[in-house]
């Protein structure tokens, strides 16, 4: 059933179909981001309680929610690339990790950011935000193991292993700090409730969020491929593409 | 448009300082991870240039022993 | 064809050979012990002697202090057997890993974990610690710290081919400590309020269970990788 997949596997044969999607993904992201960061800079109604300052959640949520999704997309890779020994999904986990680690970033930026001027402070033991730090933690992990291994064969599969057992660590994590900040916390903190937004703004972010999704794609299609070229130098292939860089 | 002129776009209801901090560091951060992403594939290439030069020299110096 | 030795006697043969060797070495049960009782000294030096806040911040530091003690102990726990080579043996003899893992493991926990726990009340008078919170810290220590080891000895086993994994080591798995750390925590304070604790111990048991059954798995692949 799954046969017709298996041509893919061959690393020449990826970074070519990986090449050619590249331009896809980059203008659809570009052109999604692009829209919906100025109707949601310019054109979005302000909020009747936080002001403009709400225009932060334009960056803020994709950057979260992608967050996440791009944890899973490294997961999947790695136990794809543990089970099966599919070298291609190991690289694939390796080039995500980065990403995953910067939008993480950007998301626990800009939720301070937002959280300044509404709960008046930079940093506040909220849930979601503690989560987020989790997250990034994980991720830094899963990069530096990556990092401190020579052999890249060996590097893929121990990042592999510790991402797997992360991803079977956050809904604990997530579950645990959002009880633990129930606990400790009083309940005056709350952004206002995503299901009463107004279309108005809804339509930008869900924009954006797709947007975001796609960039992420476009940056790993980047990162791959320069991680498949590095892990086949002894490939003729590549040793043709290295000599046209060099005339260069 | 939700503003009536360009400084009050730029003012952003007095969030100024907040909601452009945040567009700029995502951009930055942003950007820097492309770039960097984009230098990754000519880095790799160059250097396993580098590596095929000293091959072959290693064996023009052996040719000629 | 003879399989050598049943999973019990093998499970048992590895215990009894770690807690031999643990034995030889006192220095190492002890170290993690002075190291447990010293950070929780300085707490006091640090935020003052007054009896009402130590008696509030008393289960977090308790815990905290457990938390790195038990990290710190966890970084020899393949170490020797990696670089004298044992490791590899137990690798390739015909008994699972799984379960040559979980008798390591379990050896790690009688040498460091129960002597933290026999120490913990005794530290909990110095913080003043609430007089009904004790049967609480005893509990939660006693289930929490199994896990402590079971989830570090994932990391442990993915850097002990590595020559600077102790840093690492910390990064890799403090994430994976902060469930117990909250539920453990937060099971002394309701205690400490007369409030009923056992749902937070039900479900640090419950985490307990689920390591005890998918950790030695991780911990296998981990190995296999490292002595590669």
């Amino acid at each position: 059933m799954w046969k017709w997949l298996h041509p893919y596997a061959d690393p020449e044969r990826a970074y070519k179909l990986s090449g050619t999607l590249f331009p896809w993904f980059a203008t659809l992201a570009g052109l999604l981001i692009a829209v919906g960061t100025i109707w949601g800079l310019a054109f979005a109604p302000t909020d009747y309680q936080q002001g403009d300052s709400y225009r932060i959640i334009f960056i803020h949520v994709p950057a979260a929610s992608m967050s996440m999704a791009a944890y899973m997309g490294m997961a999947t890779a790695a136990f794809i690339g543990l089970v099966w020994q599919i070298k291609l999904a190991d690289w694939a986990a390796a080039s995500i990790a980065p990403i995953g680690a910067v939008i993480t970033f950007i998301a626990l930026f800009t939720g301070a950011a937002w959280g300044k001027p509404m709960w008046g402070a930079w940093w506040v033991w909220d849930a979601r935000l503690t989560s987020e730090l989790v997250l990034l933690f994980l991720y830094l992990g899963v990069i530096s193991l990556y990092a401190s291994f020579e052999d890249k064969v060996l590097a893929a599969r121990a990042a592999g292993i510790l991402a797997i057992v992360g991803v079977i660590n956050i809904p604990i994590i997530k579950y645990s700090v959002e009880w633990w900040s129930s606990l400790h916390q009083p309940s005056t903190i709350r952004i206002t409730e995503k299901s009463t937004m107004s279309t108005e703004m809804l339509y930008p972010l869900l924009i954006n969020i797709a947007g975001f999704g796609l960039m992420i794609g476009a940056i790993t299609i980047i990162r791959f491929r320069a991680e498949i070229l590095a892990r086949n130098g002894m490939r003729p292939w590549v040793r043709e593409l290295a000599k046209a860089e060099e005339v260069k | 448009m939700q503003f009536d002129t360009i400084s009050d776009f730029f003012n952003m209801g007095g969030y100024a300082f907040y909601v452009w901090l945040s567009y700029g560091v995502t951009f930055f951060c942003l950007s820097t991870l492309i770039i960097s992403s984009a230098r990754q594939k000519r880095k790799v290439l160059i250097e396993i240039a580098k590596k095929m030069d000293r091959e072959e020299r290693l064996k023009e110096t052996r040719s000629t022993k | 064809m003879k399989r050598g030795i049943s999973f019990t006697q093998a499970f048992f043969t590895l215990l009894q050979r770690d807690l031999k060797i643990a034995i030889r070495h006192r220095g190492d049960i002890f170290n993690p012990l002075l190291f447990f009782i010293m950070v929780v000294t300085l707490f006091p030096l640090g935020i003052g002697p007054e009896p009402q806040m130590l008696a509030r911040v008393a289960p977090g530091i308790i815990w905290v202090a457990a938390l790195l003690a038990s990290m710190l102990s966890l970084e020899r726990l393949f170490k020797a057997d990696f670089s004298d080579g044992s490791l590899e043996q137990m690798l390739l003899s015909p008994q699972p890993l799984a379960i040559l893992v979980l008798a390591k493991v379990l050896a790690h926990w009688i040498l460091t974990g129960v002597p933290l726990i026999i120490i913990a009340p005794l530290l909990a008078v110095l913080l003043n610690l609430d007089g009904n919170s004790y049967g609480a810290l005893i509990s939660t220590l006693a289930l929490g710290t199994p896990v402590l080891s079971l989830l570090g000895a994932i990391g442990v086993a993915l850097t002990v081919g590595l020559r600077k994994g102790g840093v690492l080591l910390s990064l890799l798995i403090l994430p994976l400590y902060i469930p117990v750390l909250i539920f453990a925590t937060s099971a002394i304070d309701a205690a400490g309020m007369n409030l009923p604790y056992d749902g937070q111990l039900a479900i640090i048991g419950a985490m307990l269970v689920g390591s005890l059954t998918l950790a030695p798995f991780a911990i296998g692949a981990s190995l296999r990788v490292s002595t590669n």
